[in-house]
């Protein structure tokens, strides 16, 4: 075949585009190509695949689909980390003339990789699983405002993962660091297919995370159950309305930066170029303003978990419910006044630098408010040293380390010093893992009783706690230590002997973290084959106190066969104090949304507009792009979204619940 | 839907609704377009911003004197001025129910909306046509994607109308597609208002520059 037809239908995609050279990349590949393989044929043996497509792919139901989040957040995670476990191996043995074993071709790809998989495929997909799962429970809803909704943002979620995993073994993915700050990420520096992997893999997520936003903005507005003003709201359910508004109000943001980027690079326009009036520095601003957001919009929820935690597992009503939903607002607010705080060195001037850096001081009152409300709320209680309540104490010790250095690089003159160095990584990391991933973790072991009907293994719970815990200590104190010494960040090899020990200790941490992680899958199998023994057919193990834990575990579909009436901030507990009775006749039939494929479909046309776009296969993104139209306005044609489950169906599967509760006493 | 929380008439408290009405369909889609249309105003805002920080910066290049023909902006904006009016007029005979005068409305709207996307369409050609491309200097890029973005917004607000059309032809004014219109009436609204922005902030002032 001629070159310009080759052209034409693959782009510039060809087999020189297959990383063949990079013995790590082959090897990673053909792991998971046996493991996926061994998947896939294993679901087509068991005959899986109608079930699959049925009941999860389709779904629409808020469980399963916070459920498939979490999974989706969890896989991604091991990904992730395997790229911290290569950096850190690099960064131990890059020394005395020893190139390590990543070549910066690789390694700059490794570490890229590192940050938006971490932040946009793992902490992202936790969060907004738990609130997907837990939000609709805690306010006595049935389901989300907009199902259908929720299912095509999964998916979308699920596209930009593909891609950017997709990057590791078909061309090679951006090497500019996690924001791709241009001229670097510009066409002249990065002529390559990896930023475009980047810009389009968040430009299908985003999609997906700011229709989720809207969604369970107007969840939690408008499907409230009777009785529940917004200050009778749980704790994290305030996080969430708190986080889905940010997320509305900064992801818009990403989509134009992102967009105008591209531009740049396909078009040749001139936002962010050093010619012909680009500023570079536009970029820098525009992405930090939805970036300074996005980590609020990640730890947010991560509080109001902490909160419920601490408050059930205290056997008290959380202290200063009011202060603590004020904080969080305040907090709303304020992330969208010290954005310029990640760059006090572009040269602002002093007046500028000193309004953002005051700014990011201020947020340590609320946050510190916070704090207190939590320790108040333990003061006096009868604390339960159960996994949830043992990650909020970890959070607590380990957030309050990286807030105060979070508080010292607010400082402008400090920041200027400390500026792009191993102190700032391991600042963001201190309270990212202490805050979000401890946070997620507290989420599932709180609420996988919840969802599966039975509790997660304490043994392999504790296990891993512990090497999760001291594995981070380990990890990342050395980090501070080499920040102050002056190390930047994303080197690859060093010249100094003197600084190899502290990379050492950061690996052997990495490792520790390695075997918390393994732990926790080991939790997983060890809870799954135990399942009779750590059996909770009572709905409610912890004694707890919000609506979530009024209906059984896992729920039923309609979740709750009467909706509730609240009356009491800590509904559920209302309930069990005074006496409540659960409805045993006068089921009706309940009305509920239908499943639909149209979602993934949309999402997967999406995901191959997003990669003929990469590669430049014109065709590709033409039709796919035509598709989704088609198939889009297909969908609205379709008038008939949903159906009653007959009062039958439910009184059976009430019916089914009072002989366990029965059989429970 | 309004249900008693106070005690019930024997003292007990009532924690469940026992006669019960779901929400009724499309109960929250107008917070959910209103929610969505403010995110879109911040794209709308980003693309303003971005215009302001670059769009002094001609790199020797043509300035907005040299390509804004005022007439011809004026001329443009009346054209999507009375295609909202004309959209008010079709919400209005949809409320009156009658399906015929909705639909001419409708179109007629339509009409204007095409009127307006040919006029933008001619005014960039022209300008590219006389070197004054996206590519040409950071204003041009910046003028062109806010522009073009309203444009690209008001073909999709164009699709839509068509499908709303079809869909009011097919099964009538029924609820969902009385939601459907509110819902597109919100939006080509909203392009409007974007649309004055774009006017004065990029025309007008350009001009005075």
């Amino acid at each position: 075949m001629s070159p310009d037809l080759l052209k034409l239908i693959f782009g510039r995609l060809g087999f020189e585009s297959l990383p063949l050279h990079e013995p790590i990349v082959v090897g990673t590949f053909v792991v998971v190509a046996l493991g996926g393989a061994a998947l896939l044929g294993g679901l087509t043996y068991f005959r899986l695949w109608g079930y699959l497509w049925r009941e999860w792919f389709t779904t629409v139901d808020h469980k399963r689909i916070g459920i498939m989040y979490m999974i989706l957040g969890i896989v991604m995670l091991l990904r992730g980390f395997a790229d911290a476990l290569m950096m850190r191996g690099q960064q131990m043995l890059a020394f005395g003339g020893s190139e390590g074993y990543l070549n910066a071709h690789h390694y700059d790809q490794v570490f890229t990789a590192h940050g938006v998989i971490m932040i946009f495929f793992v902490a992202m997909p936790l969060v907004t699983g738990l609130m997907n799962y837990v939000v609709p429970l805690q306010i006595g809803a049935r389901d989300v405002s907009f199902p259908f909704l929720n299912n095509f943002s999964f998916w979308m979620t699920v596209g930009g993962a593909v891609l950017v995993m997709a990057s590791l073994f078909i061309g090679e993915f951006a090497r500019t660091g996690w924001l791709a700050y241009p001229p670097l990420s510009n066409i002249g520096y990065s002529p390559d297919v990896g930023v475009d992997y980047y810009i389009w893999a968040l430009q299908v997520a985003g999609v997906g995370t700011t229709l989720s936003g809207i969604n369970l903005i107007c969840t939690i507005v408008k499907l409230r159950c009777p009785g529940m003003t917004m200050m009778k709201m749980p704790v994290f359910t305030w996080t969430s309305l708190c986080t889905n508004v940010l997320i509305v109000a900064s992801f818009p943001v990403l989509t134009v930066v992102l967009a105008l980027l591209s531009l740049d690079r396909y078009v040749g326009t001139n936002f962010f170029t050093n010619d012909f009036g680009g500023s570079p520095m536009m970029y820098v601003n525009l992405i930090w303003i939805w970036g300074h957001p996005e980590v609020y919009i990640l730890v947010l929820p991560a509080f109001g978990i902490f909160s419920e935690v601490t408050s059930t597992f205290s056997g008290k009503r959380l202290f200063g419910y009011t202060s603590m939903v004020y904080a969080t607002v305040v907090i709303t607010i304020l992330s969208y006044l010290v954005w310029l705080h990640h760059f006090f060195t572009m040269g602002s001037g002093a007046s500028v630098n000193s309004f953002f850096g005051i700014t990011t001081m201020i947020i340590s009152i609320p946050t510190g408010a916070k704090m207190f409300n939590w320790l108040f709320t333990m003061y006096r209680g009868r604390i339960r040293y159960e996994l949830p309540m043992m990650w909020t104490i970890a959070f607590m010790l380990t957030f309050v380390i990286g807030g105060m250095t979070g508080v010292l690089l607010a400082v402008p003159p400090a920041d200027f010093v400390l500026h792009n160095s191993l102190f700032l990584i391991a600042h963001f990391h201190n309270v990212i893992i202490g805050g979000v991933v401890f946070g997620a973790f507290a989420g599932i072991s709180y609420w996988f009783p919840k969802a599966f009907g039975f509790k997660l293994d304490p043994f392999w719970g504790k296990l891993s706690f512990w090497f999760w815990v001291t594995g981070f200590y380990l990890a990342f104190m050395p980090l501070y230590v080499l920040g102050l010494m002056g190390v930047t960040r994303r080197l690859r090899v060093f010249d100094d002997p003197s600084l190899q020990i502290w990379f050492v200790i950061a690996a052997i941490g990495a490792g520790l973290v390695l075997l918390g992680i393994m732990c926790m899958l080991v939790q997983f199998a060890v809870s799954f084959l135990r399942r009779e023994q750590l059996k909770d057919v009572t709905g409610d193990p912890w004694d707890a106190r919000t609506l979530e834990w009024a209906t059984s575990s896992p729920p039923p579909d309609y979740n709750f066969a009467f909706t509730p009436v609240v009356h009491d901030n800590d509904a559920w507990w209302d309930m069990k104090r005074r006496g409540y009775q659960r409805p045993l006749t006068g089921f009706r039939p309940i009305h509920m949304p239908s499943s639909t494929g149209t979602g993934i479909i949309l999402a997967g046309l999406a995901t191959a507009m997003g990669f003929g776009l990469i590669w430049y296969i014109w065709w590709l993104a033409a039709v796919s792009f035509i598709a989704m139209l088609a198939v889009g306005i297909g969908h609205t044609f379709n008038y008939h979204r949903d159906f009653d489950i007959p009062a039958d169906d439910v009184i059976r599967t009430e019916d089914a619940r009072t002989k366990l509760l029965a059989g429970a006493k | 839907m309004t249900v008693a929380v106070n005690p019930s008439q024997t003292g007990e408290p009532i924690f469940y609704v026992a006669e019960e009405h779901p929400h009724p369909e499309g109960w929250s889609t107008s917070l959910g377009f209103w929610i969505y249309l403010m995110s879109d105003c911040l794209i709308f805002a980003i693309l303003f911003a971005t215009f302001g920080v670059l769009g002094g910066n001609y790199a020797a290049g043509p300035a907005p004197k040299d390509l804004f023909d005022l007439n011809l902006v004026a001329v443009n904006t009346s054209m999507l001025l009375l295609s909202s009016i004309t959209y008010g007029f079709a919400m209005l005979t949809m409320q009156q129910n009658k399906v015929a005068q909705t639909q001419i409305w409708l179109a007629i709207t339509g009409l204007f909306g095409l009127a307006f996307i040919g006029i933008e369409l001619t005014e960039f050609a022209h300008m590219i046509h006389e070197g004054a491309t996206p590519q040409r200097s950071a204003f041009l890029s910046a003028f062109f994607t806010l522009v073009g973005t309203h444009g690209l917004h008001v073909s999709c607000g164009l699709i839509w109308l068509v499908t709303l059309m079809v869909q009011v032809g097919k099964f009538g004014l029924i609820e969902a597609n009385r939601r459907r219109l509110m819902c597109l009436s919100m939006f080509w609204h909203f392009l409007d208002v974007v649309w004055i922005g774009v006017f004065t902030f990029v025309y007008l002032l350009g001009v005075l520059r």
